[in-house]
């Protein structure tokens, strides 16, 4: 990947954050701090990675993403606006009555979304159902999954595990978005997870290991992962931090799900346009 | 004569073969318990539209949610205690919120599999599966109309709870007896009394409105093999041309068939209503007609409840 594609990915993931605090603030609910953890993983698949068609969202042959946390939605939500599956106005709607953009993902009313999830641990089977599929019908087409470390707890996340391995999808691609916080606490409090990563490879993944908000770090491995069609799942296990890009957010379990006010939200704004690289001419 | 008797499982088991090889989209999703639930001759035969996914039924309803959102027909396949309460929640945001053509195939329905025990008899299912929005709810009363309505489940694009007896029981239509989804079979014709009954008790009924006549008593018999969409206008039928109605089922009488006809019948404000059921008590290990026995699930406690409405 080049200078120019690497200044222009992190700069989608940029203005996904700030259109995630901006939805947020509007719905006065929701879930800013995973939303922001996850939002480089997020930009990377829907701007680099997948292959989908947002004039027709249910083509048969696009790329799947499964978002098994499904509170953090807002950054999905963002990313199928920008990417063009529904006007930007959409946003404004989240969590209201009648919006496609409910306060977890429905795929029977928002577009590009391929399955609905809410439920913690149950995303993950789902996207194994996908890749399944996939190598039924000898398709090409990869599923990408978000799971939370928090989300780990699960058992159904292992028993997942054990049926990507068995039936040996390469086309599935897991990031544990390792933020370290879950909704009581830190998760050495809640439930030590002792090692996601050991646990994904004793369970029959190949594993990666990387930076989740270094967008340069997680391409890297991303790209490894994609091209290896070696007959393992693969999964990225990515150190985020919850709230990343927000000074205010970031590292604080309350923001798990917590809508900024009116000057909390100038603020983040603020801190978010910062990011933004200019890019060369 | 003896009667021929054969378990609704062999008939989903014989069903779903003849269909997968008819559309390679349909699919079975074993929890490691095929042998019993009959996929055998499906696992040997059709081999790439078979999947074992182990001891791990939350993990099945996931895949099968995820294959249905790429087109395929998967038939999630274990007992009903497992199907309707172990996965649940998993079969309600999965399959039932996105309206996903997942089928939940269950043997051993009811107090059926009698010698496992409370553990392994599903008195409860088919009332919980009842309650989620999107949900069709089946339960057909022998082998040949567990055939006739496997097929039809596959034709059925939804989600859908289908429950199968673990002990054979008496065949009572033939090969060429058709089935409606949501539409109830009259059995028999009469005036004096109605007998609602699904499932493994729908023979109870026959034979029931049998002795009946014998005593001057002409009992109209429906096999309710769908609960959920209810045939109500069958039972606004039994209530404005009858009047009285008993309903029988191996279901724990809350939240299963008889909680749907009374509910249909409390809306109309008239008529008389009695439940046999399972007398919401956890069953034991014991033979599988002591079980209906012991909560009056009888051919005599059926006549003698419909000779006491008679009163």
């Amino acid at each position: 990947m080049d200078q120019k594609e690497l200044t222009a990915l992190k700069n989608k993931a940029t203005e996904l954050r700030i259109r995630v605090i901006d939805m947020i603030w509007k719905a006065r609910s929701g879930h800013p701090g995973g939303s922001l953890s996850v939002a480089d993983f997020m930009a990377a698949c829907y701007f680099r990675y997948m292959n989908v068609r947002p004039e027709e969202p249910r083509w048969p042959d696009r790329d799947r993403f499964v978002l098994s946390k499904g509170h953090v939605c807002p950054a999905q939500y963002a990313a199928l606006a920008m990417r063009g599956f529904f006007p930007m106005e959409v946003l404004d709607t989240l969590r209201k009555e009648g919006s496609p953009l409910q306060g977890h993902p429905s795929m029977t009313k928002c577009p590009g979304i391929d399955i609905s999830t809410g439920s913690l641990g149950q995303g993950l089977a789902c996207g194994v159902g996908m890749a399944l599929a996939a190598k039924l019908d000898r398709k090409d087409y990869r599923v990408f999954c978000a799971v939370g470390d928090g989300e780990c707890n699960e058992g159904e996340i292992w028993e997942a595990c054990g049926t990507a391995h068995k039936y040996k999808l390469d086309n599935l691609v897991v990031f544990v978005d390792w933020n370290n916080l879950q909704l009581d606490g830190t998760c050495e409090e809640i439930m030590p997870p002792i090692s996601l990563a050991r646990k994904f490879e004793a369970f029959g993944f190949e594993v990666y290991e990387c930076d989740g908000n270094d967008m340069e770090a997680l391409c890297e491995v991303m790209d490894k992962a994609l091209a290896a069609k070696n007959g393992l799942p693969k999964c990225i296990v990515g150190k985020t931090v919850k709230g990343k890009g927000v000074s205010y957010m970031e590292n604080v379990c309350s923001w798990h799900g917590t809508a900024p006010n009116d000057e909390q939200h100038a603020q983040a704004i603020e801190e978010l346009n910062a990011l933004y690289i200019k890019e060369e001419a | 004569m003896e009667t021929k008797k054969i378990a609704t499982r062999d008939g989903f088991g014989e069903a779903i073969v003849e269909l997968g090889k008819e559309n390679r989209d349909i699919l079975v999703v074993d929890i490691d318990i095929g042998k019993s639930c009959k996929t055998g001759t499906f696992r040997k035969e059709l081999p790439e539209q078979y999947l074992n996914v182990g001891i791990a039924e939350q993990n099945g309803a996931g895949v099968a949610a995820g294959l249905a959102t790429c087109g395929k027909i998967p038939f999630v396949v274990t007992y009903a205690a497992f199907g309707s309460m172990r996965i649940c929640e998993m079969i309600r945001q999965e399959i039932c919120y996105p309206h996903l053509n997942v089928k939940i195939a269950c043997s051993h329905g009811g107090v059926t599999p009698a010698n496992d025990g409370a553990s392994h008899q599903a008195i409860e299912d088919m009332g919980i599966m009842r309650t989620l929005p999107n949900m069709t709810v089946i339960m057909p009363a022998d082998y040949y109309a567990a055939k006739a309505l496997v097929k039809a489940a596959a034709a059925f694009d939804g989600p859908m709870y289908l429950r199968f007896t673990r002990d054979a029981i008496p065949v009572i239509y033939d090969e060429n007896e058709t089935f409606e989804i949501g539409k109830a079979k009259k059995l028999r014709e009469g005036k004096d009394v109605a007998l609602i009954a699904n499932g493994d008790t729908v023979r109870l009924a026959i034979e029931a409105a049998g002795l009946l006549a014998e005593k001057g008593i002409e009992a109209r018999v429906l096999d309710m093999h769908t609960i959920k969409p209810l045939d109500e206008q069958a039972v606004n039928a039994c209530v404005d041309e009858i009047g009285r109605i008993i309903t029988v089922e191996d279901h724990n009488i809350l939240n299963g068939l008889g909680s749907a006809v009374a509910e249909v019948i409390a809306e109309r404000g008239k008529g008389k209503l009695k439940r046999i059921g399972i007398q919401d008590q956890f069953g034991q290990s014991a033979p599988y007609e002591r079980l209906l026995a012991m909560n009056g699930i009888t051919v005599e406690n059926i006549v003698a409840q419909a000779e006491a409405l008679m009163k």
